[in-house]
């Protein structure tokens, strides 16, 4: 066993792509539950972006329109959730698991055609001399866009929900739906415009996996991300900088027990490989001991349908 | 042989009543049983790419059906029920967690013949077949201790199961004796599947200075990690990955069963299948060696194919001692050769190799 | 302008008229997919709803449903009680996993030995492994106001840790060659579960749980703690008002799913699954989900849900292997039948009004 082997800077680097998808994933579900709707279809809207992304970005070279194919490929499964749950009022728990199938599924049959293909690459940004500067450089300055493009999104999010008006509102239409009803919002389309910014935003975090991290196409490729996502989200107890953290230490772990391995620690692998589970749980507890009620912090009418009786 | 067709014919008897024998004419049904999606890539998409292989071969006379996806157990023994009611003939069980299923279902289809991939139960109307990967990763391990510019060799594994642990022990005698300081670091990914855990194991191994990898998972996630570090060299598995040509990936195993396939399903049309074990390996087709790109020194890739000859010749077994076990007790003595019987439940490492097996 | 208006009480009518409109509009839309890839879509839908229940191998098939849905059925009906509460109990799968590990575990111990005690003894070790997996979330929920979504999700990936430990390592078969995976459990007569009638496949977890479903039914409409169940999640106030404690009905609830899930789980391991291996589990905790809320919450529903989800399964099985659908199709109709229950629902609680005013 040798642990200087282990290079922090390296470490710290790989972990902020390791967490991106999820990440971004996380983001997207973070507003979705702000405006009071749970979307368990987090996994499947995930691996439909991952091969709307894979494919748009195959047909036309282009990883950014990849990109921006993903989130429109996330935003149409979500919409099929946003009909059932918001205009037919559906149950949100059984409808996102639904949608979770459906996603596998469909994904699987558009990907048939790309099985084995090589995406075109995403570069890293070239920061110039900022990449040069050790350490630092390497940890911060010698990512891809879409890295920053998710430390940015926790940032807006975060401003957005806030310092803006629009995101008053949509904590309102999470915390009572009834009482923004009452003052006149729209309750079912900020509902709707939440759900479809959830969806693109897990399809981008699928793309990062297929355009990028992997980066190939190949069926169910997502393997669970969605549902890490979707426990991130509670972990941040449902604000933006903690769901990074969490993001962070959860990525953080499962590269560290790879490292940890590699560098032939001798410690059984099942308890490494369970590690980033355990230790999440146990920052959990102790997080919510602390400050009795974390799932309090949870928007009051999550998961609840809302319907206008007026 | 006499005796066999009589015993068959009453055993067929006795499955007319349930209607196994609804189309006996017509062209002869062929199931086959994956674990994985056919998009895998990987070990269920070469299955399934010898299944055409096998309707090529036969056009008219053969009618394939599959089944992706099926979970080993309980799911995995109804399908093969459900593929031998609706008349397949011979059964193809690609994977080792199938082998009880298998056994079970064809105590009660007596005249339907089965191949279990990789397992070692047997009967009048189950085969078992496999592939001797290990002399694929024989000629792997002589490379990697060649190119290896760090001495350090990073090797990622699915679970420790002996077809994993052969792999790892046969690459290592060999990169040890191209290059005597040579270390392997491997790495337990723990699931069959999950590219970006894949990505995660590579990225780990190359940023602690191994610069050749070699891999056990079905994903090319490893090999665009390295790709993405330069400098690193990787190894296509189960399928050619030619994708990564010419670098990071120098060679690959690939798994062709369709000869094998092809060969059983004839067999079965006139009559003269049994059941046996067979492990094909380089010379029979069944192990492919990928195409050794220009990426490798030419003297270096000479040995390799030479290596590869001798191997396929039968001249040259990649475990022949003397060879200690990793506790340093005798394993193999001078001149000796491992038996299958050993080979087939590895579950030790070599002398040499440091980290424990899980097990 | 379509605006929807609340029924003061679900319609009656709607309730039983629903499950069916929503299978025929699968049925179309379905349809649609199939004849998109190719396919005959009525002979495809006929494959998937006919076959398995009246066709030519019913025999065989009817009995398959039943293994299928049970275990389906007993962990949906452990979960909706919590459901109906408001506890979120999402984590089954583990405590499936570990209930089939405890009961595994226990009747590995009695190898080879012989005793009418020790299937009993399987049985309770297998539910109260589920009951403390559940414990695990459920205390800290109560103690730590942890949140319980999070934690019994967290879990799962836990206990697969823990499978993979247990197949490869302390309970691995002695004569299994090095290959991961126990003992075949169906093959040892004092710790199995073997089919009842043989060839129908039922065996005694399908028989647990239809005693499950009763349970729960009883306790539901006939016993204080069903109404202080239904009291806490439609009025969590009130239910405290009432002397409702919510820490009791938490581990209550997390509890008995634990317990039932515990109880599938080994069932499944020493009947049609036989061994624990890698990949013993195959979801059966995830679905329940969606058939305890596809069952409305409601024990007879549920069973009713499970078996309608489990004939998916099966005749899905038997459209991928006869019509060559690729599995991904089933998964996507499986999607798009739940799509439909869940969207027609609305029938039955509102009532479709045209009107001229704003909506």
């Amino acid at each position: 066993m040798d642990l200087s082997v282990i290079n922090p800077a390296l470490l710290i680097a790989s972990l902020m792509v390791a967490s991106t998808p999820i990440l971004l994933a996380a983001l997207g579900e973070l507003i979705c539950e702000k405006s009071g709707v749970l979307n368990l279809g987090v996994e499947g809207m995930m691996i439909t972006g991952a091969i709307c992304g894979f494919a748009v970005a195959v047909e036309t070279g282009s990883p950014l329109l990849g990109f921006l194919g993903a989130a429109l490929g996330g935003a149409v499964l979500a919409l099929l959730f946003a009909v059932l749950t918001q205009v037919l009022l559906a149950n949100q728990v059984a409808s996102g698991l639904a949608l979770t199938l459906f996603g596998l599924g469909i994904s699987a049959l558009i990907g048939q055609g790309y099985r084995g293909v090589k995406p075109p690459p995403t570069g890293r940004i070239d920061l110039g001399p900022l990449s040069d500067i050790p350490v630092l450089g390497r940890v911060l300055f010698s990512h891809d866009w879409v890295v920053y493009f998710g430390l940015a999104l926790v940032v807006a999010i975060w401003a957005f929900l806030k310092f803006s008006r629009a995101g008053l509102v949509l904590r309102a239409v999470g915390e009572s739906a009834e009482a923004a009803h009452a003052l006149g919002y729209k309750v079912v389309r900020i509902r709707i415009a939440a759900i479809l910014f959830g969806g693109a935003c897990s399809g981008l975090g699928g793309a990062y996996l297929s355009l990028i991290r992997v980066p190939q196409w190949t069926d169910g490729m997502t393997a669970g991300a969605g549902w890490i996502a979707l426990a991130i989200v509670v972990f941040g107890s449902w604000r933006p900088g903690r769901v990074l953290v969490g993001a962070y230490l959860f990525g953080g772990l499962t590269v560290l027990q790879l490292n940890l391995q590699a560098a032939q620690l001798p410690v059984p692998v099942e308890v490494l490989s369970m590690s980033p589970f355990v230790l999440t749980i146990v920052v959990l507890v102790i997080i919510s001991a602390r400050r009795r009620g974390a799932s309090g912090a949870a928007p009051a009418m999550l998961g609840r349908i809302f319907h206008a009786s007026s | 042989m006499q005796r066999r067709t009589l015993l068959g014919t009453a055993a067929a008897l006795t499955m007319l009543a349930t209607g196994a024998l609804a189309q006996s004419d017509g062209p002869l049904k062929v199931g086959f049983v994956y674990v994985g999606p056919v998009g895998d890539g990987g070990w269920t998409y070469e299955h399934d790419q010898a299944r055409q292989a096998v309707e090529a071969e036969f056009g008219d006379k053969v009618e394939t059906m599959y089944q992706e996806s099926v979970p080993e157990g309980a799911d995995a023994e109804r399908v093969l029920t459900q593929m031998a009611l609706s008349g397949a003939k011979l059964i193809f069980t690609t994977s080792f967690g199938y082998m009880d299923p298998t056994v079970n279902v064809a105590a009660k289809f007596p005249d339907v013949k089965f191949e279990h991939a990789t397992g070692y139960k047997r009967a009048d109307n189950i085969g078992t077949y496999s592939a001797r990967f290990y002399e694929g990763r024989a000629i792997q391990g002589h490379i990697a201790g060649k190119l290896t510019k760090t001495n350090k060799v990073g090797y990622i594994g699915s679970f420790p199961i002996p077809e994993v642990i052969r792999g790892i022990n046969s690459a290592y005698i060999h990169a040890k004796k191209a290059n005597p300081d040579v270390t392997f670091n491997v790495v337990w990914a723990y699931t069959w599947f999950d590219p970006a855990k894949e990505a995660d194991a590579a990225t780990a191994l190359i940023e602690q200075g191994n610069d050749v990898i070699l891999q056990h998972t079905d994903s090319t996630a490893p090999q665009a990690a390295a790709e993405k570090a330069g400098n690193v060299y990787t190894f296509g598995q189960a399928s050619d990955m030619a994708e990564y040509k010419p670098a990071p990936r120098v060679s690959s195993i690939i798994d062709n069963w369709a000869p094998y396939y092809i060969e059983r399903v004839a067999a079965v049309m006139d009559g003269t299948w049994e059941s046996d074990d067979t492990w094909g390996g380089i010379d029979s087709g069944m192990v492919g060696i990928g195409e050794i790109t220009d990426a490798v020194p030419a003297d270096v890739k000479a040995e390799a194919l030479a290596l590869k000859d001798r191997i396929a010749s039968g001249e040259y077994h990649p475990f022949t001692g003397p060879l200690k076990k990793q506790d340093g007790s005798d394993w193999l003595a001078e001149g000796e050769t491992a038996d299958d019987g050993t080979l087939l439940g590895m579950d030790f490492y070599v002398e040499g190799l440091t980290g424990e097996i899980p097990n | 302008m379509i605006r929807l208006e609340k029924r003061p009480e679900p319609s009656r009518a709607w309730t039983w008229a629903t499950p069916p409109l929503a299978v025929v509009l699968t049925m179309i839309a379905g349809g649609v997919l199939f004849a998109f890839l190719g396919k005959d879509p009525v002979i495809a839908i006929k494959t998937i709803f006919w076959d398995p229940i009246l066709g030519e191998f019913a025999f065989y098939y009817r009995g398959q449903l039943l293994v299928k849905a049970a275990p389906l059925v007993m962990i949906a009906v452990g979960l909706a009680l919590g459901f109906r509460a408001g506890v979120w109990n999402i984590g089954a799968e583990g405590q499936y996993i570990i209930g089939a590990l405890c009961g595994g575990a226990v009747g590995l111990a009695f190898y080879p030995a012989e005793g009418w005690y020790i299937f009993p003894l399987m049985v309770i070790a297998g539910a109260l492994g589920g009951w403390a997996w559940a414990m695990i979330p459920g205390l800290l929920r109560t103690k730590f106001h942890t949140n319980e979504i999070l934690v019994s999700l967290l879990l799962v990936y836990v206990a697969e840790q823990l499978l993979a430990a247990s197949a490869l390592r302390w309970l691995k078969n002695p004569e299994g060659q090095g290959f991961p995976g126990s003992r075949n459990l169906a093959q040892y007569p004092a710790g199995s579960n073997p089919e009842l009638i043989a060839g129908t496949g039922m065996h005694l977890g399908i028989v647990a749980a239809f005693i499950a479903v009763i349970f729960a039914y009883v306790l539901l409409n006939r016993h204080m703690t069903g109404f202080h169940i239904r009291l806490a999640g439609q009025a969590p106030r009130a239910a405290r008002f009432s002397g409702v404690n919510p820490a009791r009905l938490v581990l209550f609830c997390f509890g008995v799913s634990g317990a039932l899930a515990g109880l599938a789980g080994l069932f499944e391991v020493a009947g049609p699954a036989g061994q624990i291996s890698i990949d013993f589990n195959t979801g059966y905790g995830f679905t329940a989900i969606i058939v305890a809320f596809l069952g409305r919450l409601h024990p007879v529903g549920i069973l009713l849900a499970g078996l309608l989800m489990a004939l998916t399964y099966i005749g899905g099985e038997a459209a991928q292997s006869t019509m060559g659908l690729p599995a991904a199709a089933i998964q996507a109709f499986q999607g798009m039948l739940l799509f439909f229950l869940l969207a027609v629902d609305v029938l039955t609680n509102y009532r479709v009004r045209l009107s001229r005013g704003q909506a």
